[in-house]
């Protein structure tokens, strides 16, 4: 009513202006200020690989990268290594966190202790077991049968330890996005309603709980699959060569190159998790 | 499609706490029982025994006479309604009914008709395509029935479907369950604590405390004949008056009733009644007084003060305006049989959970 008179209309519009205005500044300061702090370092190393002062501008180096001996090969076994780790540490996480929601409730915090627990111990410690383990081991089993087993998972063109060490690596940040998952749902009565509708353990658990649980299942596999393609003290240590470690190997003493690669891994990582979260974002509306 | 059911002397402990002492019961097919009690009594360990959620400590649950304590949950025919809101929230209502037909591999037309039949029979015949955190509490809970019901169950297992509702959807509610139940003639489990909702839908209504059968009856009967004075407290409120029996009348505010039951022993006892079976009427000359008098729309509950002690009664609404509180009054009690219990109280007093 009171802005049909005519006489308020004038002074009632320009608050609202000026509220909508004020936070469109500050959002349009920060949202400068942000983009200058990632991409004023990114430009710069960009510029420094491309550009000599003797010779001008040149892609040479990405050229050089690209085409460098085990480009290909390490970077697919670094995609496969953080593939099979994600499908294991999803496949022993989210059942065994189930299970100790469901029928062992007071084993709770012990579990959260144990999945922490690789965040305080340092790779270097972590690295330096498990090869002392791997030696032992080599010497313990090599009358049994299992002495194959331990050679073939040590394999250099699929390192089967490397999965199992990452695996150990990522359960803190796992755990947490599955816990925070499984926070948002009343497991329990879920899991009871699907077993009353006939359905069984293995039903409820990819039928029920998994697709309720896409966005927590979605960060688990984005941590996992960072960890794994830019981890380099536990594939180096043990003397394998997934993508981390070929960029060092690679890079070595030529400065433009080094750069080109972080800029060319970050992308890299960059685009797979755009992927990644693209699949899961399409099965969610579906 | 219906069944019986058999409690066998079902016990179950957690840790120190009892929640099955040793209950026995038999549920007729086709029968509404409701299980009634105080929280902690038992009553939901009991249904989740028969849905498999719960393993007896020792003990048998039957249905139509086979025993099914140790078949798995997703292997017994019965359905079953949570207490809290169970739909899976990645389903839309269809899918949520049509669940479990989906788990025995029906083809897609079929449980979609079937689940569009189901979703009409609940009420919602339209709502189909709805996720569940588009719909309100009252129809997530049709919801869940719809789905209980889809699989064409032997038992339908209700867990206190309604706490979770406000007042008015309960009462809608609770009568829908009942129709479609009477409908199907399908045997009902329905646990609640709330013995309005008990005694209005049930066909039986089992009293349970600390694990153990009280009573179980008729509405009216547990309600008019309790077997216990737990019973008699916690369905409904009652008066406890002191009175001395004499022969088989009991001599109580003055007033010469029949005794209903057995008669005491002893002579003085208490005289457990109604507070609708006491009469009140404004009288200047009147013994007692009223108290208090809270409203409660159709009826007016009255604290009166007798001789010795309070009464609690129930008057109709209208009657408030000249009951108020301190108005002199002449009470009667309703010239029908009362029960008595030995004494517990030496003067008369109301004891119920509700009272004013």
């Amino acid at each position: 009513m009171a802005a049909m008179t005519g006489l308020e209309r004038g002074p009632a519009v320009p608050p609202v202006r000026r509220a909508a205005g004020r936070p469109r500044v500050w959002r349009a300061v920060v949202f400068v200020l942000a983009t200058a702090y990632f991409l004023v370092p990114l430009g710069a190393s960009f510029w420094y690989t491309v550009h000599t002062p003797t010779t001008g501008v040149s892609f040479a180096p990405y050229g050089e990268l690209v085409t460098a001996d085990g480009f290909a090969r390490s970077l697919a076994l670094s995609l496969g290594l953080a593939a099979a780790t994600i499908v294991l540490v999803l496949l022993l996480a989210l059942p065994a966190m189930l299970a100790v929601r469901l029928f062992a409730p007071r084993l709770r915090p012990v579990m959260e202790v144990l999945c922490t627990l690789p965040l305080v111990v340092p790779p270097i410690t972590f690295v330096a077991g498990l090869g002392t383990s791997l030696r032992v081991g080599t010497d313990v089993l090599a009358p049994t049968p299992f002495w194959g087993t331990l050679v073939a998972i040590q394999d250099p063109g699929f390192p089967v330890v490397l999965v199992l060490a990452y695996v150990v690596l990522v359960l803190p940040f796992v755990y947490r996005s599955l816990d925070a998952g499984l926070r948002t749902m009343d497991v329990r009565t879920l899991v009871e309603a699907g077993r009353n509708l006939g359905a069984s353990w293995p039903y409820v658990l990819f039928r029920v709980i998994v697709p309720n649980l896409r966005s927590a299942l979605a960060s688990a596999s984005f941590l996992t699959l960072a960890l794994v393609l830019g981890e380099y003290t536990v594939a180096s240590l043990l003397g394998y060569e997934p993508f981390a470690v070929w960029i060092v190997t690679v890079s070595g003493s030529k400065g433009q190159l080094s750069v080109a690669v972080s800029i060319l891994s970050l992308l890299l990582i960059w685009m797979l998790l755009l992927a990644v979260s693209s699949v899961f974002g399409r099965e969610k509306k579906k | 499609m219906t069944a019986s059911v058999e409690f066998r002397g079902l016990r179950r402990t957690f840790g120190r706490t009892v929640a099955l002492d040793g209950l026995d019961m038999v549920i007729e097919p086709g029968e509404f029982v409701a299980l009634l009690g105080p929280s902690g009594c038992g009553k939901t360990t009991a249904l989740r025994c028969v849905a498999g959620f719960e393993q007896p400590d020792s003990g048998a649950v039957l249905v139509d006479g086979k025993d099914v304590t140790n078949v798995p949950a997703n292997k017994r025919d019965a359905g079953m309604v949570f207490q809290s809101y169970s739909l899976f929230p990645n389903l839309n209502a269809r899918d949520n009914v049509a669940f479990g037909l989906r788990v025995r591999k029906v083809d897609a037309p079929t449980r979609h008709r079937k689940a569009n039949e189901l979703l009409e029979l609940v009420g919602l015949p339209t709502h189909g395509d709805r996720y569940p955190h588009q719909l309100s509490g009252g129809q997530q809970q049709r919801v869940a029935l719809a789905r209980a019901l889809a699989l064409e169950p032997r038992v339908l297992l209700l867990d206190e479907p309604l706490s979770a509702l406000d007042a008015k959807v309960r009462v809608a509610l609770r009568e829908e369950i009942r129709r479609l139940q009477l409908d199907l003639g399908i045997t009902t489990i329905f646990v609640t604590h709330d013995q309005e909702e008990a005694l209005s839908v049930a066909d039986r209504v089992a009293v349970l405390r600390d694990g153990r059968l009280e009573q179980v009856g008729a509405p009216a009967e547990v309600y008019d004949r309790p077997a216990t004075p737990f019973v008699a407290e916690f369905v409904g409120t009652m008066n406890h008056v002191a009175g001395n029996v004499s022969g088989d009348r009991v001599t109580v505010l003055g007033q010469v009733l029949p005794v209903d039951g057995p008669v005491p022993a002893e002579p003085s006892v208490d005289v457990l009644i109604r507070p609708e079976a006491v009469q009140v009427s404004p009288d200047p000359d009147g013994t007692a007084e009223v108290v208090a008098a809270s409203f409660r729309g159709a009826s007016v509950r009255l604290r009166v003060a007798v001789d010795g002690g309070e009464v609690l009664a129930d008057v109709p609404g209208h009657e408030a305006i000249r009951l108020g509180a301190g108005t002199r009054v002449a009470v009667r009690l309703v010239e029908r049989p009362v029960l008595v219990a030995p004494r517990t109280v030496a003067a008369p007093a109301p004891v119920a959970a509700d009272a004013v």
